[in-house]
């Protein structure tokens, strides 16, 4: 029995691995028990989108603080992550998305959130030039961007492991029973024992949150993107469009990535995906919509993650309402890339005791109750 | 989608042709889609169009072929030439894109025949400009009767390697130099399997004769080669390579490579099957039962692609999968199948016998499998031997890792070149098996497909959130 570990992390996916490194800064051991290895799911193969734009309400000051973080992306993991603030563009092609995205800016606003910017269709031309003629203008985040994210959980992997976090992997969880005041786990790695447990398992997290008694509303969803040869520099921004599943990026390489949220199917128990060709179909279409000169551009690869999905669309973060030293992070419904590196800190201030700086409420684990 | 087609066969091949050709006779509707503009595979290329000089210098071999297309006469096969699949899902939905139209059908039955590829020959200078596989030369020559101007190096081993060189001269080309890269403790290590090999004499005497006519052409044959490197600026100068205990510096304008061929797994990964690594051949195959058939129900697969066994045994494996596709769907008794499968099974014992011997006697040096460190493995990506042993030091396990650390196998070619050696790195450099280092997770599409045909292939799913 391995028992001098202060905390024992489900799942070492990025709020996992963001959870062992913010806990081992504090002077914590944690260990992250990883039932494949690092950044294989969700983490590793998102479309890798640092957004502020379009979030949920109660999203939004995690986003923020979380923003702050990726800025000094560098000094928190001993690496850039491949982050480049290159901005994101929500384009509104009708005179109702117009108006939807005056709206939510003007209420932002009065809320004291300056980050979303309306622009009009001269400014869209100048940020994404061959843009399809029809588009009326866009929300902007300027400085969100993107970060390449299997980086990203390697390099947070290597900064926990520096500072003294254990990470295992082919460690699938077995069993979880709390004796003599400790969380104790059987694993495919032997046995693991701490005070408080942290399940950071994301699409398996609904699983683990039942094991401990306290199950949640929960599916699984398999969001799918695809890559594309190739092609000249044309498109800076990530590119997101108000009435279309779309979500488009140009890599440095010159590949064009596309995703929005169209599902394969996931199968989670045999770490499988299953991708939906009608709804790539209407991918590619959504694409040429806006960008029709792209006719030609070859698919070389498409894929899909596995994801935990909450029904209000917003994840679970907060401590465990019946077992003790247990806290849920979890169910991040396809956007909690960019939430990663705050999540650590929120898990790092509760093993602490230490008062919680950001507004985690929405996000209890009882909502649903 | 439209009623499921009963069958479709994937390749017109030796393997494809005659899976057709027994389900048609047993009365089963038959889809054949080809990537080709004409049947006959990578092996008997536009066999129907050959002129009988062609066919002269092809052999004997390549007019076998011609008999295998007496099946696009039957009227249960629908047979359409031109058509890239660039996915087969387990649900035995198949997408192809024939003249820029992408479209999918549903199968009750499919039967793989999608072959084999080259074994990618990787080693310093191997993607300069003027180095290309033997077999695509092999092809310039059947389909277009094209020959390498000047004089052509061959460099590698294995028996297409004779064959095409044998075959240019019989068509008027020059031979520079044939370069052996086959170690010199090869054929000691084969001689095990040399009894069982001798139950094919056919082979032997094939090997003997293509030898005999490259003596005669007395170009320089150079044995035991290695430390091979391609050398020049822009494009390939010489060749450089050791031999005899000598170095040597061999001028050339056209390099062409060639080490054996391997199963054309991207098919079988894709759809997620099982995979064995298989130490003598050095290659994976998928696993498969004696009929060709998979874990997947309705799915088998016939020929090379199931593991290489040659053109006669891919026509006796696509014997065995159509009976048994044309039993499946009630258009033969078992009684029947198994009646009719007999001898062809015994037939087909007889031709995988002949294997290890080969697989012994040509498998390729430790040099083109694990290369050095400044050896681009990845063309696509452009990723070293040498970067993927780093990534095997900064904690990479396999593959699908080494993707993310760093591109490899991420191109427009999927891994499909670089493959086999990511595996072999990273295994050797942990010391551990390939079998449990894996293979890259193949993603689909397995051919690229452009927007515009994915865009029309008009239909509406239920599925997408919000």
């Amino acid at each position: 029995m391995q028992s001098n570990y202060d905390a024992l992390i489900i799942g070492g996916g990025l709020h996992g691995l963001s959870s062992a490194l913010h806990l081992a800064r504090a002077g914590l051991k944690p260990v992250v028990l990883e039932k494949d290895y690092p950044g294989r799911h969700a983490s590793g193969v998102n479309a890798g989108g640092v957004r502020r734009l379009g979030r949920h309400k109660a999203e939004i000051p995690l986003s923020v603080a979380a923003m702050k973080l990726w800025r000094e992306i560098g000094e928190l993991t001993g690496e850039d992550c491949g982050f480049t603030p290159c901005g994101q563009v929500k384009v509104a092609e009708t005179e109702t998305e117009m108006a939807g995205q005056r709206a939510r800016v003007e209420s932002l606003v009065a809320q004291g959130h300056g980050h979303e910017e309306l622009i009009d269709a001269k400014e869209l031309r100048s940020l994404v030039p061959t843009i399809a003629p029809h588009c009326l203008g866009a929300i902007v985040c300027r400085d969100d961007g993107a970060a390449d994210p299997f980086r990203t959980a390697m390099a947070f992997a290597r900064a926990a492991r520096a500072q003294g976090a254990s990470i295992q992997d082919g460690a699938r969880v077995q069993s979880i029973e709390r004796r003599d005041g400790l969380w104790r786990a059987a694993t495919a790695q032997g046995r693991f024992a701490a005070p408080i447990l942290i399940n950071c398992a994301g699409a398996w997290g609904g699983e683990i949150a039942a094991r401990l008694g306290e199950p949640v509303p929960m599916r699984t969803q398999a969001p799918m993107l695809m890559i594309t040869e190739r092609l000249a520099p044309f498109l800076e921004p990530v590119l997101g469009a108000a009435g279309r599943a779309l979500s488009f990026k140009q890599f440095s390489n010159g590949t064009l990535m596309i995703g929005g949220g169209h599902l394969g199917r996931a199968e989670p128990a045999r770490n499988a995906t299953h991708l939906d060709f009608a709804a790539l179909s209407r991918s590619a279409q959504s694409v040429l919509a806006l960008f029709p000169a792209l006719r030609g551009l070859r698919v070389v690869r498409a894929w899909a993650g596995i994801e935990g999905v909450m029904p209000d669309g917003i994840p679970v973060i907060g401590p465990s309402e019946t077992r003790e030293g247990v806290f849920h992070v979890f169910g991040f419904c396809a956007h909690g890339f960019q939430l990663g590196p705050i999540t650590g800190q929120i898990v790092a201030a509760w093993a602490q005791k230490k008062p919680m700086n950001l507004p985690i409420a929405p996000f209890r684990i009882g909502r649903f109750a | 989608m439209s009623d499921p087609v009963p069958l479709i066969v994937i390749g017109a091949g030796p393997a494809g042709l005659c899976a057709a050709a027994e389900a048609t006779a047993a009365g089963v509707e038959t889809l054949l889609l080809d990537e080709q503009t004409a049947p006959g595979g990578q092996i008997y290329r536009a066999i129907g169009r050959a002129s009988p000089e062609r066919q002269a210098i092809l052999g004997s071999d390549y007019g076998r072929g011609a008999r295998l297309l007496e099946v696009l006469d039957s009227g249960c096969l629908d047979y359409r030439p031109s058509a890239s699949v660039w996915q087969v899902t387990p649900e035995r939905e198949v997408y192809f894109t024939i003249a820029g139209q992408a479209q999918s059908l549903r199968a009750e039955r499919i039967v793989l025949a999608s072959g084999a590829m080259e074994r990618p020959m990787p080693f310093p200078g191997w993607t300069l400009p003027g180095v290309m596989g033997a077999g695509a030369a092999q092809t310039l020559l059947k389909s277009s009767g094209l020959l390498p101007g000047g004089g052509a190096v061959l460099a590698g081993s294995g028996p297409l390697l004779f064959l095409v060189a044998s075959q240019i001269l019989d068509a008027g080309g020059r031979i520079a130099a044939l370069v052996e890269t086959t170690p010199r403790g090869n054929s000691m290590r084969a001689m095990p399997y040399l009894p069982a090999m001798l139950r094919m004499p056919s082979y032997l005497t094939k090997g003997a004769v293509l030898l005999a006519r490259l003596r005669r052409a007395k170009a320089p044959h150079f044995k035991g080669a290695h430390n091979l490197s391609a050398q020049g600026g822009k494009r390939i100068e010489f060749l450089r390579f050791t031999a005899g205990g000598r170095d040597h510096d061999v001028p050339c304008s056209l390099l062409l490579l060639h080490q054996g061929v391997v199963s054309n797994v991207q098919i079988t990964r894709a759809l997620g099957l099982a995979h064995d690594w298989k130490p003598l051949p050095r290659a994976w195959q998928p696993r498969l039962d004696p009929w060709g058939g998979s874990a997947l129900e309705g799915i088998a697969m016939a020929g090379d692609g199931g593991g290489i066994f040659g053109a006669r045994a891919a026509e006796l494996q696509g014997r065995l999968a159509g009976l048994d596709a044309a039993y499946r769907l009630g258009k033969l008794t078992q009684a029947a199948r198994d009646a009719k499968a007999r001898s062809v099974q015994r037939a087909l014992a007889a031709e995988r016998a002949a294997r290890p011997f080969l697989d012994r006697l040509y498998q390729p040096a430790a040099e083109f499998l694990n290369p050095a460190d400044e050896t681009l493995v990845c063309r696509c990506e452009e990723v070293t031997a040498g970067q993927i042993r780093g990534f095997v030091k900064l904690g990479c396990l396999g593959p699908n890792q080494a993707k993310s650390f760093g591109r490899a196998g991420m191109g427009p070619c999927q891994g499909r070149v670089c493959g086999l050696c990511v595996s072999e790195i990273i295994a050797r450099a942990r010391g551990a098996d390939v079998q449990d280092v894996g293979y890259f997770r193949i993603r689909p599409p397995i051919k690229p497909v452009t927007l515009a045909e994915l865009a029309a292939m008009a239909c509406a799913g239920p599925n997408d959130a919000k």
